[in-house]
């Protein structure tokens, strides 16, 4: 079986500004998202307490949330997570929660309701911590940014590298719209995801700058334009393989893995399928408006200074 | 024939045969097991012989047994029994035994002896409890500036020398001692050389007045902070070791700058635990001031010179002198014995220091009474929610010395549920710095095994896809990428079980990923052979050129995934190390089964052929 039995020939540097017009609208419109709706943060980030329990039944939320009212639990957030049988309660950060005491207060209350309740997990994160990893989040990615920018800028040119680096800034924005979007909890796992992200989505850039590369210096006949063209088209059924074959376990993870890793597996689908389109649309299209030349890409022959000399 | 030097293919089955062995512990599971282990001392073979003749009489059997480290840990067949068999042994032998509920690995001792052990589950797996505590490392600066105060104010006490006062400056780090005159200066700066050597003290005038300075640099103060952490997990990581104390397997961990994480796996009610963790508990010795009466200074609201009031357990108001016999810091040793002469008693033992001063002590002061005071601080949070340290000294005993001893001696008069945690307090030491908890989260063993169950859901569908797919799209090629993605999968389980990683939820996760992400290095190479067979190239000649010309490219793409991974390991804390530690480790296995392993089966089936038509892919 095979899907590409022909080479491609898409136009991908001709019709670029289309795409550069799909892919401003998809930035302004996830930071615009991101800035309006803002992000549905977990305590992860926020603080707080959550306690999640388990009835043998469906119970009847208002009745839980009257108990708690009743109770004297304030702010409580109850939220069916997993299956219908799971409840999560979200409390505000508070500085004299003591896990072990909120989680078996909760759990009384609720068995008032349904003695079936049973405690499954309790979290109590203080808000040093939220704003802690806020900044060490930030740390990773702005250094996994610059690493990998350093990497691409050793192992080609400069102009590619911003090329690439820019396309790969687009992805992880992508997710933060969708998480805007979809007011999906964006936990410290969505992180890692968004990081995994950043240096897999590189990889196709990588595959087209290298056949870039070498088809530069085969095909000197060609315009720089028509190699990065021929290179994409050449490249590409491996490009939609890979990521095809990556999004389908992927997708077994979003599917089975568990409310724990949804946010996770999300932030993977939605970054992979951007660094994709970011690998075939932008990154080459972008380096050669940085204006790229065939002569960037040819192995460089030192001129030796005795020769310069010799000049007359 | 394609050549492909055969050490290489040699390599790749040693590398996976040795992968087999070192992931095969992963296959038999674990049980439920209980941790036995004795409040002082280690568990000796007879211990072992009469736990297991009660349990024999009592009709539960362990399934297995093994005694390390002093302790015994009995596996059992199911969760009841091994309930059943706590029940039994805590009630025919009271207090004879702490056991801390746990699970063992059904490996045989076989091959544990050859160091081959299964993957460690993290606590969303497994249940447990994790505490991340914030080290007051100001805290710690400020209590080495005030023992520098004290002893500046002892120094200049001993040698007669007058001073106006000694002020402690927290915010500038430093303390000055200020001085009448000139002529004191000179001479307190001697006494306190004296007592001090090596001290850096500089002069200097306090509203006119002759003064001596001590300053903390910059590079003192991150010593301080950073060795206050340090020792906060040395000591917290003895207290949760302490048998007294029903937890198995602790970890102990530095996060950040100032943080310690603790990871509790199996417990399920931490509150004992964090009551122990929290505390500073110490001792200090002093004697009785017999020549005042204490009910008078209680009245009056008056204290003699150079004593201090206290109060003991009963709240009689006693006595004691200002100095110091031996404070807690020079103990090296406490055990608790629940049945002397005398009742419950903490064995103590005393470092040299601490012994020559008592010895001292207890030579000139026979027929005197001596008190024992037990200091326990804690930091708890008022009605504003700030923190306030709070410090209890209550006298626990106070007895007349009948002979001269030294190093060794029992303190009496302790009630034997105070006993157990006094001696775990004073062997483990005192905090450095006070803690903070700042996080906590306890997960439940049934969540953990749902969170194992779905991860392995993921994993299993995940390959499933990847296997299908691939075997339907290349066809034989595909089948030899399904082996060698087992193998990867094989090669990770070992890696990851030999450096003893713990194996989390998202470390699943990035279980699935990498299985994902492996596969493109074969995809890259086998449409890479594609292409130069459709450009008309022999297959043969397509084989060695596929495999080499992709190689660039998998390096490359793989070393910007690298890059990220380990970034995220650097930073990332918990969850996200975990994650991190198997993204990495997976793209390293992945590359080479791919490159090299993937290679050799290709080798193994074509590369004997004389006459090679086309291939399968």
């Amino acid at each position: 079986m095979e899907f590409f039995h022909k080479v491609t020939r898409f136009p991908f540097m001709n019709t670029r500004k289309v795409w550069y017009g799909l892919s401003a609208v998809l930035i302004v419109g996830s930071l615009a998202l991101a800035g309006i709706r803002g992000l549905n943060l977990g305590i992860d980030f926020t603080g707080g307490v959550v306690v999640e329990t388990t009835f043998a039944q469906p119970p009847n939320i208002d009745a839980l949330r009257a108990a708690l009212a009743k109770a004297g639990v304030a702010d409580a957030q109850l939220q069916v997570f997993g299956s219908s049988r799971d409840i999560r309660v979200r409390l505000p950060p508070d500085p004299n929660a003591k896990g072990e005491e909120i989680g078996a207060h909760i759990l009384e209350v609720f068995q008032g309701v349904d003695p079936s309740v049973k405690l499954q997990s309790t979290s109590v994160v203080g808000p040093q911590v939220g704003k802690e990893l806020f900044q060490k989040g930030a740390l990773a990615l702005v250094a996994a940014l610059v690493l990998i920018a350093v990497y691409v800028l050793l192992r080609f040119t400069s102009k590619l590298a911003f090329g690439a680096i820019l396309a790969v800034l687009h992805d992880p924005i992508c997710v933060l719209g969708f998480f805007a979007l979809s007011q999906m909890t964006f936990d410290l796992n969505a992180v890692s995801a968004i990081l995994a992200v950043i240096g897999y989505s590189l990889n196709d850039t990588v595959i087209v700058f290298d056949r870039v590369r070498e088809r530069a210096r085969t095909a000197r006949k060609l315009s720089i334009a028509q190699v990065i063209d021929e290179s994409i088209n050449q490249t590409l059924s491996r490009t939609i393989m890979t990521k095809l074959v990556t999004l389908l376990v992927v997708l077994a993870l979003l599917i089975f893995g568990g409310e724990t890793l949804h946010g996770f597996s999300a932030a993977l689908v939605i970054g992979i399928v951007a660094g994709t389109y970011s690998s075939i649309y932008i990154s080459a299209a972008l380096a050669l408006d940085f204006g790229l030349v065939t002569d960037d890409l040819l192995e460089r022959k030192s001129v030796k200074p005795e020769e310069v000399d010799g000049l007359p | 024939m394609i050549s492909y030097p055969r050490w290489k293919i040699a390599l790749v089955a040693i590398v996976v045969a040795v992968g087999v062995l070192f992931a095969v512990p992963n296959l038999f599971g674990e049980q439920s097991a209980l941790q036995f282990a004795k409040d002082s001392g280690e568990l000796q073979a007879s211990d072992r012989t009469a736990i297991e003749q009660v349990l024999k009489d009592k009709g539960v059997t362990p399934t297995g047994a093994f005694l390390e480290q002093g302790r015994l840990t009995l596996r059992f067949a199911s969760t009841e029994d091994q309930l059943k068999a706590r029940d039994v042994v805590a009630e025919a032998k009271p207090d004879a035994y702490t056991i801390a509920l746990s699970r063992a690995s059904r490996v045989p001792e076989w091959m544990r002896n050859l160091g081959l052990n299964p993957l460690k589950l993290g606590l969303d797996l497994r249940g447990g409890v994790y505490l991340v505590y914030a080290v007051d490392v100001q805290g710690a600066v400020k209590q080495a500036l005030d023992r520098n105060e004290q002893d500046f104010r002892a120094s200049l006490r001993t040698a007669k020398v007058p001073y106006q006062d000694v002020v402690v400056d927290y915010p500038d780090n430093r303390v000055q001692v200020l001085f009448r005159d000139e002529d004191g200066r000179t001479k307190g700066r001697a006494a306190i050389l004296a007592d001090n050597r090596n001290m850096n003290l500089t002069d200097t005038t306090v509203g006119g007045a002759p003064a001596l300075q001590l300053q903390f640099d910059a590079q003192q103060i991150q010593t301080r902070e950073n060795d206050a952490v340090e020792q906060n997990i040395v000591i917290l990581r003895n207290r949760l070791n302490s048998p007294e104390l029903a937890v198995s397997e602790p970890q102990v961990a530095r996060q950040g700058i100032d943080q310690i994480a603790i990871q509790l796996p199996g417990l399920q009610n931490s509150a004992e635990v964090k009551k122990i963790l929290g505390k500073t508990a110490t001792l200090e010795f002093r004697m009785v001031d017999e020549n005042d009466n204490p009910l008078e200074a209680v009245t009056t609201g008056r204290v003699p010179l150079g004593a201090k009031l206290y109060y003991t357990r009963d709240k009689r108001p006693v006595l004691l002198k200002r100095e110091v016999v031996v404070t807690g810091d020079e103990l090296t040793d406490a055990n608790f014995q629940p049945n002397t002469q005398d009742g419950a008693a903490v064995s103590v033992g005393l470092d040299s220091r601490g012994a020559a001063k008592m010895l001292k002590n207890t030579q000139e002061n026979i027929g005197h009474p001596m008190a024992v005071v037990f200091i326990d601080r804690s930091r708890e949070k008022n009605a504003a929610g700030v923190d306030v340290d709070k410090t209890t000294e209550t006298v626990i005993n106070i007895a007349t010395i009948r002979g001269v001893f030294s190093n060794n001696f029992s303190i009496t008069g302790i009630n034997p549920s105070e006993g157990r945690e006094l001696a775990l307090l004073l062997r483990a030491g005192g905090l450095a710095a006070p803690l903070t908890p700042i996080e906590e989260r306890a997960i439940g063993p049934t969540l953990g095994e749902k969170n194992i169950q779905q991860g392995i859901d993921a994993m299993v569908f995940g390959m499933l896809a990847a296997f299908i797919f691939m075997g339907v799209y290349y066809k034989v090629f595909g089948i030899i990428a399904d082996v060698v993605l087992v193998a990867n999968v094989v090669l990770l389980t070992a890696l990851l079980s030999l450096v003893g990683a713990a194996l989390t939820l998202p470390g699943i996760a990035a279980v699935v990923l990498t299985v994902g992400m492996a596969v493109d290095a074969n995809i890259l190479i086998y449409e890479r052979i594609r292409e130069e067979l459709r450009n008309g190239v022999s297959p043969r000649a397509a084989i060695t050129a596929g495999f080499d010309r992709a190689f660039s490219a998998i390096a490359d793409s793989n070393v910007t995934a690298l890059i990220a991974g380990l970034v995220l390991w650097l930073f990332g804390t918990g969850a996200v190390r975990g994650f991190a530690v198997v993204l990495v480790l997976g793209i390293a296995t992945s590359m080479f089964t791919a490159l090299m392993g993937s290679r050799a089966l290709v080798q193994l089936i074509y590369g004997g052929r004389r006459k090679l038509d086309g291939l399968s892919i």
